[in-house]
């Protein structure tokens, strides 16, 4: 089509905010009005409820299940079970290991049996207590340790990976050697959206999900598998998505409600209580790591030894990749040219466990951070100066080997985080409530004991190991209604509260020059964007826009230099119009879009890493993120009690490009650090979990959470579009860490274990206190 | 901070998910040999209007009343047991756990909902600002959140920051670590009382 002519136009638009400005969530009005949909809020007419009968063991064989009592509950439409999966039986993230319901032998407490769909929950909670089925109990594996070595509990055996990492001169030493063994107990995402989702059977004999998730894609593909349906007659939109830190990264209920959506030729809506979501998502791995660090006289660090076994539960989820984050980044950001690290990652009949924030990197640095502590104090030296000492720079090798190419201020880090002011001295007259306890009120002021701890953290963004990790966008610019340019953009990343919405539109505007930024909603109709996870979709979900936006713009220009008789490469897009390079000519976008829609699709791939050989040593990890953490605590001592009082932090952002989200996910991340430091931990016994509730498993509340101090060192990552490194997981990584630091320095003791608890610090076992 | 072993103590009946029911440990009496639903027909006062509940199984709460038979989902359900605040309503002017309130018992009762604060497309200078602090992230538990703080900023206009904190301490937020949230407050209080002076 010949373009029509362009009036040339002077007009000069208002700036909408840019990229590296603040920017208020297109979402955030419906949000505050109560709104937005979120996936359990949706509601079809016809539709029933489904419900998941689950097992109260953690071992056994099941011997029989009869299903018949509750299929003949009126009100009840069917009742399905491993016999009517009819596709693959099994799935899963990296290893399909997991069975759909489980297929003869149950592996953990809760795993799901049935799954029912009844007109009314209470109806479905009903049939699934009618579900008649005889478990042999069997006695559960649950020592992570001696699963290695155990019977195998599932055909794949009890390991699911072992990385021996060895750099430099494994069997190196230093003048000063300090050692130590540390837990991590099992966290939970607690992301406050149940995991829900309403499944609708189509025309095609396909089905239809509308759910909360990560990464909408694979849990398509999986489904798919599981319904032996081709992937295009699975289509899945993202439903609003209430938080996920990791927890929404495997399947939970996807698969079962599209098969009873099938079954029942009905849309079934699944919403999880908040007691089956405990059952019904993986968690944090619990760890323990035996770290031995050598170093010279000076501080300089010679040589770090570590064994660390993290117990994976029942199923791989992502387990293969937690192991490798924690072996990989085992010493924490410094340089350490000799190590000897061997990372397990393990099954047993304890709750699955997979991604959290952080991913494997949390758990490591508890661990070395405690243990640069030590090394500080058997030399003599300040722990922020021994950090700083040996704080990894540009060109440093990791212990992987691989030198870092990107930009790596981890000094900045350190020395802006201890410039940050320090609260105020406490205060003797203080309410009661602001003192450790908090509301119960039982600290007294003389018994208060102040302390401050430093740590500094890092990991890899983005998927690493030769992962092809990329994800796909469709921008579209048009005139709208009125006569403007409007652009679309449609990307499948999965809005989870990150604020990748705000970005997209930040972008297209900021590329485009229009202020009218429509979002299409995720769903699979569009390329993956890969999963919302590893702090990876500014970049990678970002830099698709950007690309796919930088298409349309070629093709503007194109269409106004044709016009001007000119060059595209005279012509710049500036807000609202097409200009040439020497500012004398203009057209406007409107006038260029008369000619039809314009539209691209692109992919942003990073660039290629590479597997880990088998000596755990390769460039396997594409970009890093680092961060310090400086906690002030106050403690009593006597009661065993902690108040955070302040946590101060520096984070490598890359370039902010939008300060106003950067700010929340540093200080949400934070609290879900200081929630691993002293008060989060589900507590499995004998492979159960004993408090899958929020009576029971504590998360921070507002009076719980200290200020956070905040700066940032902005250097542009090279390779990363505009610069900007993914933020959400640093702030979690270390300041658990610190603020444990912070506790041992008011008391003394060596807490070795997180979350500490009240009689860790009261009542210490004798032993650990004489160490 | 509070003991984070506190759940070793809690009995197996309520941990057993072979009983579980779908409003989790609310611990409401059944039957197994029940299996049907006693119905009751009656009328909620919702946002200043009646609404009638038609042939609702008489243990349903409030919060499953009002978001699964009268479209109103703005109230959220995180927990269903009193735990998270996300399903925070007004009750006669009372803050409560919709999750915890048998909807048939909230009969007579005026309801006023996230939904109810504010006419339709209007937004209330606590939800605006929310929006400008940024204190918004996932979303979940802010309907509760701004019914909570609504409620406080109400009644108590020149409450201290810790009588802020205690008063939405029965609120969970997983997103944000409550900095934003706290400044939403001090944004409503300064233009509140900027707008008194």
């Amino acid at each position: 089509m010949p373009a029509p002519s362009l009036p040339a136009t002077f007009t000069r638009r208002r700036r909408a905010p840019g990229l590296g400005e603040s920017v208020l969530r297109p979402d955030a009005p419906p949000k505050v009005r109560g709104e937005f949909a979120f996936s359990s809020d949706l509601y079809v007419d016809g539709m029933v409820w489904g419900k998941t009968l689950r097992s109260p063991h953690p071992h056994a064989r099941i011997l029989r299940i009869d299903i018949t009592g509750a299929l003949a509950m009126p009100g009840v439409h069917a009742v399905v079970t491993q016999d009517d999966v009819w596709g693959s039986r099994t799935y899963g993230l990296e290893r399909h290991d997991q069975p759909v319901f489980a297929d003869g032998v149950v592996r953990f407490h809760g795993e799901p049996i049935a799954a029912v769909a009844a007109d009314h929950p209470e109806l479905a909670a009903r049939a699934c207590a009618a579900i008649e089925v005889e478990y042999e109990v069997l006695e559960p594996l649950v020592d992570a340790e001696a699963a290695i070595t155990a019977p195998p509990i599932h055909p794949d055996g009890n390991v699911f990976r072992h990385i021996r990492l060895r750099h430099g001169d494994p069997e190196a030493t230093g003048d000063v050697v300090v050692e130590g063994t540390y837990q991590v107990g099992m966290q939970d995402q607690a992301f406050l959206g149940p995991e829900s989702g309403l499944a609708v059977p189509s025309e095609d004999g396909g089905v239809e999900l509308f759910v909360a998730t990560q990464w909408l894609h694979v849990d398509r593909d999986q489904i798919a598998a599981c319904l032996n349906l081709p992937r295009e007659k699975v289509r899945l939109s993202l439903a609003g998505t209430g938080g996920a830190f990791g927890g929404r990264e495997d399947v939970s209920m996807q698969i079962h409600a599209c098969l009873l959506a099938l079954v029942t030729r009905r849309p079934v809506k699944m919403v999880y209580s908040r007691e089956e979501s405990f059952f019904g998502h993986v968690h944090r791995h619990p760890a323990t790591l035996w770290f031995r660090h050598h170093a010279r006289r000076d501080g300089t660090l010679v040589a770090v030894e570590s064994r660390m076994v993290f117990d994976g539960g029942a199923y791989t989820s992502s387990s293969t990749a937690v192991i490798a984050n924690a072996t990989c980044f085992a010493a924490g950001p410094y340089r350490v040219p000799n190590a000897k690290v061997d990372g397990y990652a393990v099954r047993t009949n304890n709750p699955p466990c997979g991604a959290m924030r952080g991913f494997g990197a949390v758990q490591t640095s508890f661990a070395a951070e405690a243990q640069m502590d030590k090394l500080a104090a058997a030399l003599g030296m300040d722990p922020v100066e021994l950090r700083l000492k040996n704080a990894l720079r540009p060109h440093d090798q990791l212990l992987t080997g691989q030198v870092i190419t990107g930009v790596a201020p981890v000094e900045e880090c350190i020395r802006a985080c201890r410039e940050l002011p320090l609260p105020p001295a406490a205060d003797p007259d203080a309410d009661l409530m602001t003192l450790p306890g908090g509301a119960g009120r039982t600290a007294l002021p003389h018994n208060v004991r102040r302390g401050v701890g430093f740590a500094v953290g890092f990991k890899n963004l983005a998927f690493s190991e030769g992962f092809d990790d990329y994800s796909s966008a469709r921008v579209r610019l048009e005139l709208g209604a009125d006569g403007e340019p409007v652009a679309t953009v449609h990307v499948a990343t999965a809005e989870v509260g990150q604020g990748f919405v705000t970005l997209a539109q930040q972008i297209a505007r900021a590329e485009l020059g229009v202020s009218s930024v429509v979002l299409h909603p995720a769903d699979t109709q569009v390329g993956s964007a890969g999963s919302t996870s590893a702090s990876r979709q500014t970049m990678i979900s970002g830099g698709a826009v950007q690309m796919a936006c930088a298409g349309v713009r070629e093709v503007v220009l194109e269409r106004a230099a044709l016009d001007l008789h000119l060059a595209p490469a005279d012509m710049v897009l500036g807000d609202g119009e097409l200009t040439t390079k020497d500012g004398e000519r203009s057209v406007s976008l409107a006038a260029a879009l008369r000619a039809g829609p314009v539209e691209a699709y692109r992919e942003f791939h990073h660039a290629p890493t590479d597997p880990l050989d088998e000596n755990g040593q390769g460039n396997a990890h594409w970009s890093l993120a680092f961060a310090a953490h400086r906690a002030v605590v106050d403690v009593d001592e006597e009661l065993g009690l902690v108040r955070v009082v302040q946590v101060a932090t520096a984070q490598d952002v890359g370039k902010a490009l939008n300060p106003l989200a950067v700010t929340g996910q540093i200080e949400g991340g934070i609290a879900q650090g200081l929630g691993l430091a002293v008060m989060e931990e589900i507590v499995v016994a004998d492979g159960r979990i004993r408090n899958p509730s929020f009576t029971d498993y504590l998360l921070p509340t507002p009076l719980d959470m200290p200020p956070v101090v905040q700066t940032w060192i902005e250097q542009p990552e090279p390779g990363a579009p505009y610069g900007a490194k993914g933020v959400g997981e640093p702030p979690t990584i270390s300041s658990t860490g610190a603020i444990v630091a912070a506790i041992r320095a008011a008391t003394g003791r060596p807490l070795d274990r997180v979350p500490v608890r009240p009689d860790d610090i009261a009542l210490p076992a004798p032993t650990t206190a004489a160490s | 901070m509070s003991d984070p072993d506190g759940g070793r103590g809690v009995s197996d009946a309520l941990h057993d998910p072979t009983t579980a029911d779908s409003r989790g440990g609310q611990g409401y009496p059944r039957s197994d040999g029940d299996r049907d639903l006693p119905l009751e027909t009656y009328v909620l006062s919702v946002n200043d209007r009646d609404l009638p509940v038609d042939d609702a199984w008489v243990g349903e709460s409030l919060l499953y009343v009002l978001r699964e038979r009268l479209g109103q989902p703005g109230s959220k359900n995180a927990c269903e047991q009193g735990e998270c605040g996300s399903c925070s309503v007004l009750m006669d002017g009372a803050v409560v756990a919709s999750c915890c309130v048998l909807a048939a018992d909230a009969v007579g009762s005026a309801i006023t909902t996230v939904e109810g604060l504010t006419g339709e497309g209007e937004l209330s200078d606590v939800q605006r600002a929310f929006i400008d602090q940024g204190a918004v992230q996932c979303g979940f538990c802010i309907p509760g959140m701004i019914v909570a703080l609504t409620d406080l900023l109400d009644r108590s206009p020149a409450a201290s920051e810790l009588e802020m904190r205690e008063a939405i301490s029965g609120n969970l937020c997983r997103c944000t670590g409550y900095g934003r949230i706290f400044a939403a407050f001090r944004q409503v209080q300064q233009e509140r009382a900027d707008a008194r002076a």
